[in-house]
């Protein structure tokens, strides 16, 4: 039993940190309507600038967070500005074309200044190690894991449906041109978004170096996965993507755990599973 | 590659011109060095790039009135028909006297029937896999092969006190070779393998099938990972208990990477690996090397594939020696076979029924000195093949 609820607790750790990490693309798919391939690329970058602040300029892990997240954002900001913008009205396989080009171009920058070995980093000594809560055993990283991923997914669905930036992004997305003619800065809120969603990417990718590792590899080994939440989740609301993440990180780490033999494919399953009971995403109904 | 009359006529032309300035001593000796220096598995390139080159600049003087000169090429680590395409143009364009280089099992096998065809000798400075020199006749291997790496570990294991051991493996040929050779040696010292877990390669969160061992509390965890994983795979081993539960880390030594295993921290302290080469290893022969290699690549420190290239470039040159200058591949072979000297890894030799690499294998426990990490040798198993 005890090691039941470590294995669910476990799966839901990797869950959120899945979440956070592709909840940006859920966002650029559903609600612009841009396949942005190039997501973990973002999550990359937050990952390395992570990586370089803590362990060449001895920066502490948290203020390292916060700095991988917002050098992400920015980069998102100013590639949403320079290239982006010129492929929103395109056809998807430009999209696509484009932004798979991107993720090598910036896989050759990691792989340059960095090299393609595996990043390595030392947590502080109050996120290592495990406690013991009446017999079950969890990760203290695991569990600031949690507390923050959670915390990021409540702000931004709360941030959606209850800010006014929320009510004017929903706005451009329903319709564009309506909400352009009403006086909102259409163009500077999809930036915005954009951005957001870069900088979350970028925040899951230096929570992810500890976990998932980090190499110039990592937007394309990760995208699958990334792919299968926004899949799954439906591609424009936050709760779905979150449960989407949830529901997937817990069946992958039980199905390494009780079915090893198999536990890779167990997530293919029950993406394949779920997409023929739900296919238009697992909250689908609740949305309006 | 299309072959038109005129590149037919130019070859034809060429190769009468060709071959008597070849014999003339003096010419210089050409290596086709073919490594991934980019991709996935950049890093073995490097090494072995590195080690090539510390190799040429601590020999500088002509071998038997030859000149050694190496073109360096770059095969991405990811496409065998890449390697292939290499190998192919280096024996004909660059008309170069021996192969060598490849990174990973594959590619190795996909160039081996061009050495076959140019008959030329190739030198395998990296890949693992034991199948390789039966491939072609012209191929000598300078690396390592798992079930050499691995056997010793195992008897290690079940004279010191371990009894039952689980093993995590990556699910992709090389680990399932570590994990074949481990069971069968451990078994056969009356050790018992109580559960075989394998991680999918492309998803490496090790979490959940660390957890199963720390449940199923075997005395010892013995694991293969690509090198590079293995950090992670620690770390979590420690986060999750499985220290303080009692179970012991054992493993090969690629999984502490001599390269990498610095920024792995404190939690790398105490595992038991046992593998051909530490950067550590005490000899003059390895000062000589370590101080050759750092004036090469200074922010490195040359691993067990660093050691693969430079053994790789004696090798040839020793053979060259052998034959007084004679390019001639099947010559050169034949002198490599039965070669034996002191590599930096301590005493090797060239098995010559098989071309395969004979070599010491060494126990060895991580442990911090001077402020840095090392792998010390404190044991080893003498002259070890690759098979049983």
């Amino acid at each position: 039993m005890a090691a039941a609820i470590t294995v669910l607790l476990d799966g839901v750790a990797s869950g959120m940190l899945l979440f956070v990490l592709s909840v940006g693309l859920s966002v650029t798919l559903g609600l612009m309507n841009v396949v942005n391939l190039a997501h973990g690329a973002f999550g990359m970058v937050g990952g390395y600038v992570c990586v370089v602040l803590l362990n060449r300029a001895g920066v502490p892990f948290l203020p390292s967070l916060a700095a991988a997240t917002l050098a992400a954002a920015a980069l998102g900001w100013l590639l949403e500005r320079l290239l982006y913008v010129r492929i929103y009205g395109r056809d998807h396989l430009e999209q696509v074309l484009f932004s798979i080009g991107l993720v090598f171009v910036l896989g050759a920058v990691a792989d340059f200044f960095m090299g393609a070995r595996q990043q390595l980093i030392q947590l502080p000594d109050w996120l290592s190690g495990r406690v013991e809560l009446a017999g079950i055993g969890l990760g203290r990283y695991r569990i600031f894991l949690i507390l923050v991923c959670g915390a990021v997914a409540v702000g931004l669905h709360f941030g959606l449906v209850r800010t006014r930036f929320g009510a004017r992004l929903r706005a451009a997305v329903d319709n564009g041109p309506v909400a352009r003619g009403m006086g909102l800065p259409v163009g500077r809120i999809f930036s915005l978004t954009f951005a957001l969603g870069s900088g979350l990417a970028g925040l899951g990718g230096a929570l992810g170096v500890e976990v998932l590792g980090l190499d110039p590899n990592f937007p394309l080994k990760w995208l699958v996965y990334f792919l299968v939440v926004v899949a799954v989740g439906g591609a424009n609301s936050v709760m779905g993507p979150f449960a989407a993440a949830i529901l997937l990180g817990v069946l992958d780490v039980a199905g390494k755990y009780w079915v090893p033999e198999v536990g890779a494919f167990v997530i293919y399953t029950a993406m394949v599973v779920l997409l023929l009971a739900r296919p238009d995403g697992l909250l689908a109904r609740a949305r309006t | 590659m299309p072959i038109t009359r005129r590149a037919a006529l130019l070859s034809a032309a060429a190769l009468p011109l060709a071959r008597p300035a070849l014999s003339q001593s003096g010419d210089p000796f050409k290596v086709g060095l073919i490594v991934p220096m980019t991709g996935p598995s950049a890093s073995t390139g490097r090494q072995i790039d590195a080690a090539v080159k510390a190799w040429l600049r601590a020999n500088p003087a002509p071998v038997a009135g030859r000149r050694i000169e190496v073109v360096l090429r770059d095969d991405t680590g990811t496409a065998p028909d890449v390697t292939r395409r290499l190998a192919q143009e280096m024996a004909v364009r660059e008309r170069v006297r021996a192969l060598a280089g490849f990174g990973l099992t594959p590619l190795a096998l996909a160039a081996a029937p061009i050495a076959t065809e140019a008959k030329l000798p190739m030198i395998v400075m990296a890949a693992g896999a034991s199948v390789i020199p039966s491939r072609s006749p012209f191929i000598v291997r300078t690396s390592f092969t798992l079930p050499q790496a691995t056997r010793p570990i195992a008897t290690w294991a079940a004279a010191n006190g371990i009894r039952t051991a689980a093993t995590l493996v990556s699910d992709f040929a090389p680990g399932l070779d570590a994990e074949r050779a481990f069971k069968e040696a451990f078994g056969a010292a009356g050790g018992r393998v109580s559960l075989e877990l394998r991680s999918p390669l492309r998803n490496p969160d090790y979490a959940p099938f660390l957890q199963r061992v720390r449940d199923a509390r075997p005395d010892a965890l013995f694991i293969f990972v690509p090198s590079g994983e293995g950090s992670a795979l620690i770390k979590q081993f420690n986060e999750r208990g499985l220290r303080e539960a009692g179970i012991r880390l054992i493993g090969t030594g690629d999984v502490l990477d001599d390269d990498l295993l610095n920024d792995m921290g404190d939690g790398v302290i105490g595992a038991v690996t046992s593998h051909h080469y530490s950067t550590a290893h005490d000899s003059p022969e390895n000062a000589a090397f370590r101080d050759a290699f750092r004036a090469v690549a200074p922010d490195m420190r040359p691993n067990f594939m660093a050691v693969g290239g430079w053994d790789g470039m004696h090798l040839l040159a020793e053979a060259l020696r052998r034959t007084n200058g004679d390019p001639d591949g099947t010559k050169l072979v034949d002198a490599m076979k039965g070669l034996a000297w002191t590599s930096p890894r301590g005493p090797m030799s060239i098995d010559p029924a098989t071309r395969d690499v004979v070599q010491d294998v060494y126990i060895r426990r991580t442990e911090r000195r001077d402020g840095q990490l090392w792998n010390i040798e404190f044991d080893r198993v003498q002259a070890v093949k690759d098979a049983a």
